[in-house]
């Protein structure tokens, strides 16, 4: 299978889940599963390839530019971690599917995972580092959502925000030193990078792209001093502990530290750097664990005890260590993630994790009892079980690895740690399962194992661990391809083989020590851990709820002082910034010559003009007065609508006036609820402010304009093309229209969306206010203004009614002539609706809206629809979208005419405006119509072709 | 006639500006209107002003007033409406539901009170 698809698959598939979540949880997990499957088995397609030691390789070019190009590879290291991701991912889901409860969101819970999966994938079989660094970031992204997955626990939410902060920390630092490695080398390609180890390590830059992505990898793989962060990780339900603890997410850090391993690793800053922080980890960790009393605590340190072993044997930069490195992900990934769900059920089953309240579960939970002590004995480094051969032979690199201090000391210290490492071991099966038998009564819950849905999985991995323990050479020869793709050309795979006895070496009675020492320790466990106890030691919760907090503070101290809260202040700041700018390029800028002769100016020209300087600045002047403000802005729209027609732009002329004429009655109809007057607030101070402001910004607008009004622009404008090419391209002479359809229709089409939103939007606020708090406010609000005594009164009832059907001629003329003459489908849609609207104010709501046939959500989509399938359209001609075409056609007896498939788009545009305009008006009117008492469904207050004495509607008596 | 355009957009910018910082919403929404039509004729002049000869094509013209600026400012204007009826609504929604048609925070308004 294509390695696309097999990356995209869980993406893809991360749609499912989620939209299936009402087919039930059977079918939910089933198609999770299903996806999984299916890209785990198109991975095995890839085997034979892998196996015979070849690169696959599949990309193609996305921003060659930037270098980011979808490329990706497989080799033997991304085939070991993708079947690890994939392999472990099947039974994890399985183990979630039954693991889950009725009440949490399975659907949701498979997307996040799917999610992650394919993230993971991503990262292990990138080839180019800037799409790894992408994956990278959504790990981070999905693991968050899926470690707050029970986002009614603080925990939870704690533990996820933890992690997003410090491994998206690590990854900042990660894409830092990402891109010098790309500069140094000059390409973003893995297989590329990872031939220039010389270049690489002779460079300046070498130890700080060193430092800034062992950075991100030690953040993600929880190494010292990053490593505080997974134990609350822990608070996430335990599939996704066991998935991402075990063979994912944390070892996406030490991914990143084998692929880079051939060009980074051998320079003395590495190993001291990844040795020793991989050492602390190790030690750490195990200590920690062992006083854990939390059963998954104790396996999170333990598994970043592990990691830093890993790290360790990475860090050592020898052939033999990056081979034990790789048996060991192998074998921990097993046992880790089959204690985990071990402990999900025990969970599952007890109700409590902790350790002290457990003991005698053998009795109860056999089966678990048996999957979980393998595993941890395993983990003890015990013979005949996995854990055990890679341990020895991460004793056997110790053995001879000189770090700092006395020769023995590093083997000393390695020792150590494995002895506390097999002292938690033992300390997880004596005290959770071994003790004498107990009541069942005395658990929080009865024990019992569970169903095989819960331990199946975990059983086929721990079958694993016993027969990798037992035949290791099963697994030889596939741990060494992939060691061959970790080492690259720098060194040869080491021809030592894994077995169980080597006979009595030193790593042999290291290990002795280590289960002796560990059996001693757990023996003494009652007053080390009161010791333990008793030591201070740093929080490091505390230490990094500080640290943000402090960040938290400082931010604070920023964002306050500019952003109170006063949009008046807002606004002034962004008018005097706007205005320095401004006055900054003027002063510095060189002025051209003028090349541009004055246009005349006649008499009515200057009437306007005062007509509007005169609306404006009474408005500003006199804007208390709400509804005077309103009828003085509508002379600007007029008086701009004429200045538009003087300038040669009927087109705009004509769609200022129709815009005018709906902005006013939907300024009216909000008038409808807000106060009639504005109080005055500020003092005489502040408005002296505000004026020098303002008149600043007017003066400095206008001396821009006027200036450019006199030159020529300095480079040739693209309209020469557009007047050129309109008639001969576009098969229309209003160059205006044909460049809102034609060459710039993708633009258009665009728009005619967002007007669709808004009118969305403001249906769905009315929506929200109508079922919110307000409605009963609404519906027994007093109008403040006394109402008409003929609201719908006869006269107007008719005359609205015979112009209809005008007013739609117009329309669709003004549609018809818009290819070639000033109109379009933006005026049309505006011009019906005013028409509609006028329906509507005369013959009230009730009425008009009982004769809608169309809801005008659906004008709007349908116009939208129309306008992207005549788009489609050309697809079918091989043209890109939007082409547009255009024929002559003659049916005798009438004139030639024009079929232009742009019409089409501009019906689209029709209706999407006309549809736009009248749901926001509507959704207005419905605010109105409920505060009031009750529609007439009754077009006219009188009606004479009824009885002449009739009772007058109630309504209409109320306000008189 | 650039002097009157020029100064037209000037004083609809002023005001426009004095206008967005008044403390309620109507006087706000009002100063957006006058912005949104300084903004419209500032982008339509870009295309430099032309008296008389509207892009229609027409056999033997050979000036025509630039097309692409008012077919840009064609579109901005049908926007400008659906975004003038979106924040009428939101300030209509905030008004009903608080009572207070004030643009600034409440408690911060106090604060800045007279400054």
């Amino acid at each position: 299978m294509s390695l696309f698809l097999i990356v995209a698959l869980p993406f893809l598939g991360a749609l499912l889940p989620g939209v299936m979540n009402s087919a039930g949880r059977q079918a939910v997990g089933g198609v999770t599963f299903t996806v999984t499957l299916a890209a785990f088995i198109g991975l095995l397609t890839n085997l034979p390839a892998v196996l015979a030691g070849e690169l696959v390789q599949t990309g193609f070019n996305w921003f060659p530019e930037l270098g980011l190009n979808v490329t990706l590879m497989l080799d033997g290291l991304g085939f070991f971690f993708a079947l690890l991701i994939l392999g472990i991912g099947l039974l994890i889901i399985a183990y979630a599917r039954f693991y889950l409860a009725r009440e949490d969101n399975m659907g949701e819970f498979f997307t996040y995972l799917l999610l992650f999966q394919g993230a993971m994938v991503g990262i292990v079989l990138s080839d180019n580092i800037l799409l790894l660094l992408i994956f990278w970031e959504l790990t981070s992204l999905s693991s968050f959502l899926l470690i707050g997955y029970w986002k009614h626990l603080e925990a939870g939410r704690q533990g996820a925000r933890m992690a997003l902060t410090v491994t998206g920390m690590g990854g900042l630092a990660m894409i830092g030193g990402m891109l010098i490695l790309g500069n140094i080398v000059g390409s973003y390609d893995l297989s590329v990078i990872l031939q220039h180890r010389d270049l690489i390590q002779a460079d300046p830059m070498y130890v700080p792209a060193l430092l800034l992505i062992l950075t991100g990898a030690f953040t993600k793989s929880a190494q010292f001093p990053f490593h505080f962060w997974l134990p609350h990780a822990m608070a996430a339900p335990t599939p996704v502990s066991a998935y991402l603890h075990s063979a994912t997410m944390v070892k996406a850090g030490i991914f990143l530290m084998a692929r880079t391993w051939p060009v980074l690793s051998g320079s003395p800053e590495w190993f001291y750097i990844v040795t020793t922080a991989g050492l602390i980890t190790m030690i750490l960790g195990a200590v920690i664990a062992l006083f854990k009393h939390d059963l998954k605590a104790l396996l999170a340190f333990s598994t970043v005890s592990h990691l830093g072993l890993i790290t360790m044997l990475l860090g050592t930069g020898t052939a033999f260590g990056a081979f034990a490195a790789m048996f060991h992900i192998l074998n921990h990934a097993t046992f880790k993630a089959a204690l985990f769900m071990s402990a999900g059920i025990i969970d599952h089953e007890t109700k409590t994790r902790d350790i002290r309240i457990l003991g005698g579960l053998r009795h109860l939970m056999p089966i678990t009892f048996v999957i979980a002590t393998l595993a941890a004995l395993s983990m003890a480094g015990i013979p005949f079980l996995n854990g055990f051969l890679s341990k020895e032979m991460m004793l056997e690199e110790m053995e001879h690895t000189y770090l700092f201090g006395p020769e023995w000391l590093v083997p000393a210290l390695a020792t150590f740690g494995s002895l506390f490492s097999a002292a938690y071991c033992f300390r997880l099966i004596g005290h959770t399962f071994l003790g004498k038998k107990r009541d069942p009564e005395s658990y929080p819950a009865k024990p019992h194992d569970p169903g095989a849905g819960l331990w199946l999985p975990p059983a086929i991995l721990v079958v694993l661990v016993v027969v990798i323990g037992v035949a290791p050479f099963l697994v030889e020869d596939f741990v060494k391809i992939v060691t061959a793709a970790v080492l690259g050309s720098t060194a040869e795979v080491p021809e030592a083989h894994i077995k169980i006895w080597h006979g009595f070496v030193t790593p042999l009675y290291m290990s002795i020590v280590a289960v002796v020492g560990g059996l001693i320790v757990l023996a003494m466990f009652k007053p080390l851990s009161r010791l333990w106890e008793a030591t201070p030691r740093p929080e490091a919760k505390a230490i990094f709820d500080e640290i943000i907090g402090a960040f938290v503070m400082y931010a604070k101290m920023i964002i306050h002082p500019l952003h109170n809260g006063a949009f008046t202040r807002y606004s002034m700041i962004f008018g005097v910034a706007v205005v320095a700018a401004g006055y900054h390029a003027w002063a510095t800028g060189v002025l051209g010559e003028v090349t541009r002769a004055v246009q005349p100016v006649g008499w009515v020209e200057i009437a306007c003009w005062i007509m509007l300087v005169a609306a404006t600045i009474g408005l500003a002047a006199m804007h208390h007065n709400r509804l005077l403000a309103l009828i003085l802005i509508g002379i600007v729209g007029l008086m701009v609508s004429i200045a538009f027609i003087f300038l040669s732009a009927p087109d705009l002329a004509m769609t200022q006036i129709t815009v005018e004429v709906v902005t006013i009655i939907l300024l009216l109809l909000a008038l409808n609820f807000l106060p009639n007057q504005t109080p005055i607030e500020s003092s005489f101070l502040r408005r002296g402010r505000d004026v020098v402001v303002a008149g600043a910004a007017g003066l400095s607008t206008m001396a821009l304009t006027y200036h450019y009004l006199l030159r020529d622009a300095v480079a040739a404008p693209i309209s020469e093309f557009h007047l050129a090419n309109s008639y001969k391209g576009g098969g229309g002479t209003n160059v205006v229209n044909v460049i809102l359809v034609d060459f710039r229709g993708f633009d258009t089409f665009g728009e005619i969306i967002v007007l669709g939103i808004a009118a969305l939007l403001i249906y769905a606020l009315t929506e929200a206010l109508l079922n919110g708090p307000v409605r009963a406010r609404l519906l027994n609000r007093k109008p403040d203004k006394p109402l008409s005594g003929t609201q719908h009164p006869m006269m107007m009832v008719i005359l609205t009614r015979v112009i209809f059907p005008v007013v739609l001629l117009v329309g669709f003329y003004v549609f018809l002539r818009g290819h070639n003459e000033p109109g379009g489908g933006f005026i049309a849609g505006l011009i019906v609706s005013i028409g509609i609207i006028m329906q509507y104010m005369a013959s009230g709501f009730g009425w008009a809206q009982d004769r809608v046939r169309w809801p005008y959500h659906g004008v709007i989509g349908a116009g939208v629809l129309v306008a992207g399938l005549t788009g489609i359209g050309a697809w079918f001609f091989g043209k890109p979208f939007l082409t547009s075409d255009f024929t002559y056609v003659r049916i005798p007896p009438f004139e030639k005419f024009e079929l232009a498939t742009a019409a089409l788009f501009d019906l689209g545009v029709f209706l999407a405006v006309s549809g736009a305009v009248m749901l926001s008006l509507e959704s207005f009117s419905r605010l109105a119509r409920r505060a009031h008492v009750k529609d007439s469904d009754e077009p006219m207050d009188v009606d004479p072709s009824k009885s002449i004495i009739t009772d007058l509607e109630p309504s209409a008596q109320e306000g008189v | 006639m650039e002097v009157l355009v020029a100064s037209a957009v000037g004083i609809l910018t002023a005001a426009g500006m004095y206008l967005v910082m008044r403390l309620r919403t109507f006087p706000v929404i009002m100063g957006i209107s006058l912005l949104t039509y300084a903004v419209n004729v500032f982008l339509f002049a870009s295309g430099r002003l032309t008296i008389g000869s509207a892009p229609i094509l027409r056999d033997g013209v050979d000036v025509y007033a630039d097309p692409v600026p008012q077919a840009l400012v064609l579109t901005a204007i049908v926007i400008s409406f659906g975004m003038t009826a979106v924040v009428v609504m939101i300030s209509l929604g905030a008004y009903l539901g608080t009572n207070n048609d004030s643009v600034d925070d409440p408690t911060e308004t106090d604060q800045e009170g007279e400054a």
